[in-house]
């Protein structure tokens, strides 16, 4: 149960100084356990969690079956437990007698990888322009907010589409529209939190005693920023992944013979009738691998900030 | 009040203007429709007529230029595939869009809202619990698969519902559902909250300490104070029902905008992907500056 990897990216930013150090201490504290041992929701969603993550890590050794070998006299048969099935196909095969299990398990390795590339990258994107347009404002400012305010001002499935219409459908351009989803969430939080810290004391001092601008955004100002920032990336995680099998189930995002959740999930759509297993399953693990980094993500904020905590 | 007003009605003006910006740009940055809709045979004399025809062969701030003023003008070209005015062929769309949105909302407003006030007084009773979890699967299931589950529960399996295509109210309960859950979840989390928040003030107090009957003080006291976090998560949700809306079409086949912006980005159809977007990024700001502007007239406190 360690909570280290949710941190991570923001421990990476900065040297470990006193700050970080007390940070994770204080995580890594009977706090942690104090609030999971109330919380057996988040630790059932932690259970899980690392269960998809590791099944996804080990594809390759755990799937049974190549999940693209096709094989057109075992199509569309039913999970192991029903009749008329096969038992080297623990859920069943799709249209095109590939194994079911294989390719959720594989699927689910494009999925997460593309959830966390993308947070990681929009979250470092978001939280740098939003570090230098609240601390120092202008022109940079002022263009920033003016891109954040028309990106919000519509409905980014739009934007999807206007994009993936233009550069066509494939990995790069899904990464550039999941990624592109999201640096403008950490900007804004970013830039409001520094516009106010920014006229702290702690801040001043640091100016007088000579820190260069740098030195007081990354040192000063950013230690302060890492729990809402890992909060934000944790749920963002779940959020990305759902736009990815979106646009994957609507034949935009990722193409076969690649696979991911929403992409098999798309496939079962036309066989809802005779195989009913392929949206089910893929779907299912789907919904539980969101649900759990929700449940995670929330039971992470209420440990860090305890004004959240449920009343 | 009127100065806000306009002020709010200028930026909004701004940012239709940056939205036809982002829709111009990702409609030129890359494909040439004349290499798509042309045959391999046409000749290089051809090619260039066609892109002289369709004012290709202009510079791009030129070509931005006839987009604005015909877009002012509700021209946003013909489409490449219906060879009918793109506008034309999204506005016919949109009856059905706002129908599925509309009863959407109201769905979810009947199912959200009353659900938070129930959980926010009964707190951490098993109803509050089940509504509450309910509420958290609500949000964490994405809109196609709840789409598919409700196909294979209602038309696959108990063959009660119609899966596909619109034109009745039995058409509209799947498709409105799958969209509206999501909502309702949001509305029922945030109004519990506000709720709860609201319940522990002091003026509830005094309210209860002078005697007025339990109902009194939710409704005229309590809920009244919780209106406006409800009334802003309800304006942001219709929003997000709109985009929402794309794949919920697409899963049902509803002939709305979403299933034609669609159906226009995997045909190449850049007037077609322009007017969709255009118009519906309108619609949303529309409905936002709407809203901004009722919240002045609902809470005096924020009236500038």
């Amino acid at each position: 149960m360690d909570r280290s990897p949710s941190i991570a990216p923001s421990v990476a930013v900065g040297k470990a100084d006193g700050f970080w150090q007390a940070t994770l201490h204080r995580l890594a504290q009977s706090q942690v356990w104090h609030h999971l041992r109330r919380d057996p929701l988040a630790v059932l969603a932690l259970i899980v969690l690392t269960l998809i993550v590791i099944s996804a890590a080990l594809a390759p050794v755990i799937a049974p079956h190549d999940p693209v070998k096709q094989d057109l006299d075992q199509r569309l048969l039913p999970p192991r437990w029903l009749k008329g099935s096969q038992p080297d196909h623990l859920l069943g095969t799709d249209q095109l007698g590939r194994d079911l299990f294989s390719r959720i398990i594989h699927g689910g390795r494009v999925s997460l990888v593309i959830g966390i590339l993308a947070v990681f990258v929009s979250g470092i994107v978001g939280v740098l322009l939003g570090l230098l347009s609240g601390f120092h404002g202008g022109v940079l400012d002022a263009v920033l907010m003016a891109v954040v305010e028309i990106q919000s001002a519509f409905p980014f499935i739009l934007l999807a589409i206007a994009i993936i219409a233009v550069l066509g459908t494939n990995l790069v351009t899904l990464l550039i529209v999941v990624t592109l989803s999201g640096w403008v969430i950490y900007a804004r939080v970013v830039r409001a939190q520094v516009l106010s810290l920014r006229q702290t004391e702690f801040v001043d001092a640091a100016r007088v005693i000579g820190c260069t601008s740098w030195r007081i955004l990354l040192r000063h100002i950013l230690p302060q920023l890492v729990a809402p920032i890992s909060v934000m990336a944790t749920l963002e995680v779940a959020r990305i992944i759902v736009l990815e099998s979106s646009l994957s189930f609507l034949g935009l995002g990722v193409q076969p013979p690649s696979m991911s959740w929403g992409q098999i999930l798309g496939d079962g759509r036309m066989y809802l009738t005779s195989g009913w297993a392929i949206s089910v399953f893929s779907g299912t693990t789907l919904l539980l691998a969101v649900l759990s980094i929700n449940i995670v993500g929330e039971s992470f904020s209420e440990i860090i900030d305890p004004a959240l905590r449920r009343r | 009040m009127t100065a806000y007003i306009v002020r709010r009605l200028v930026q909004s003006v701004g940012v239709i203007l940056g939205v036809s910006l982002v829709v111009f740009i990702f409609a030129r940055i890359s494909g040439d429709p004349a290499a798509l809709l042309l045959s391999v045979y046409a000749s290089a004399e051809d090619v260039a007529r066609f892109r002289t025809l369709l004012g290709l062969d202009k510079p791009l701030p030129v070509q931005f230029w006839t987009f604005l003023t015909n877009a002012v003008r509700g021209d946003f070209g013909t489409s490449f595939q219906y060879h009918l005015p793109a506008l034309g062929l999204v506005l016919e769309r949109m009856p059905a869009t706002i129908q599925l949105t509309v009863a959407s909302m109201l769905l979810a407003t009947i199912l959200g809202v009353p659900a938070g006030i129930i959980s926010a007084v009964r707190r951490h009773s098993l109803l509050d619990q089940v509504s509450m979890t309910v509420a958290m699967l609500g949000q964490a299931m994405p809109t196609f698969w709840l789409g598919i589950v409700l196909v294979l529960l209602f038309a696959v399996n108990l063959h009660v519902l119609p899966s596909a295509g619109g034109g009745s109210i039995r058409h509209l309960i799947l498709p409105s559902v799958t969209l509206g859950a999501f909502s309702a979840a949001s509305i029922a989390r945030l109004t519990r909250s506000a709720m709860v928040e609201v319940l522990m003030r002091d003026y509830v107090r005094t309210a209860r300490a002078k005697g007025l009957a339990e109902q009194t003080v939710l409704v005229r006291h309590a809920l009244r104070n919780a209106a406006i976090p409800i009334i802003t998560v309800i304006g942001l949700q219709t929003g997000a029902l709109l985009g929402g809306a794309v794949v919920t079409e697409t899963i049902f086949a509803w002939p709305g905008v979403g299933s034609l912006a669609i159906r226009a980005v995997t045909t190449r159809d850049y007037p077609l992907v322009q007017a969709c977007v255009f118009v519906v990024a309108v619609g949303f700001v529309l409905i936002n500056t709407i809203l901004d502007i009722a919240y002045q007239w609902l809470d005096p406190r924020i009236r500038l």
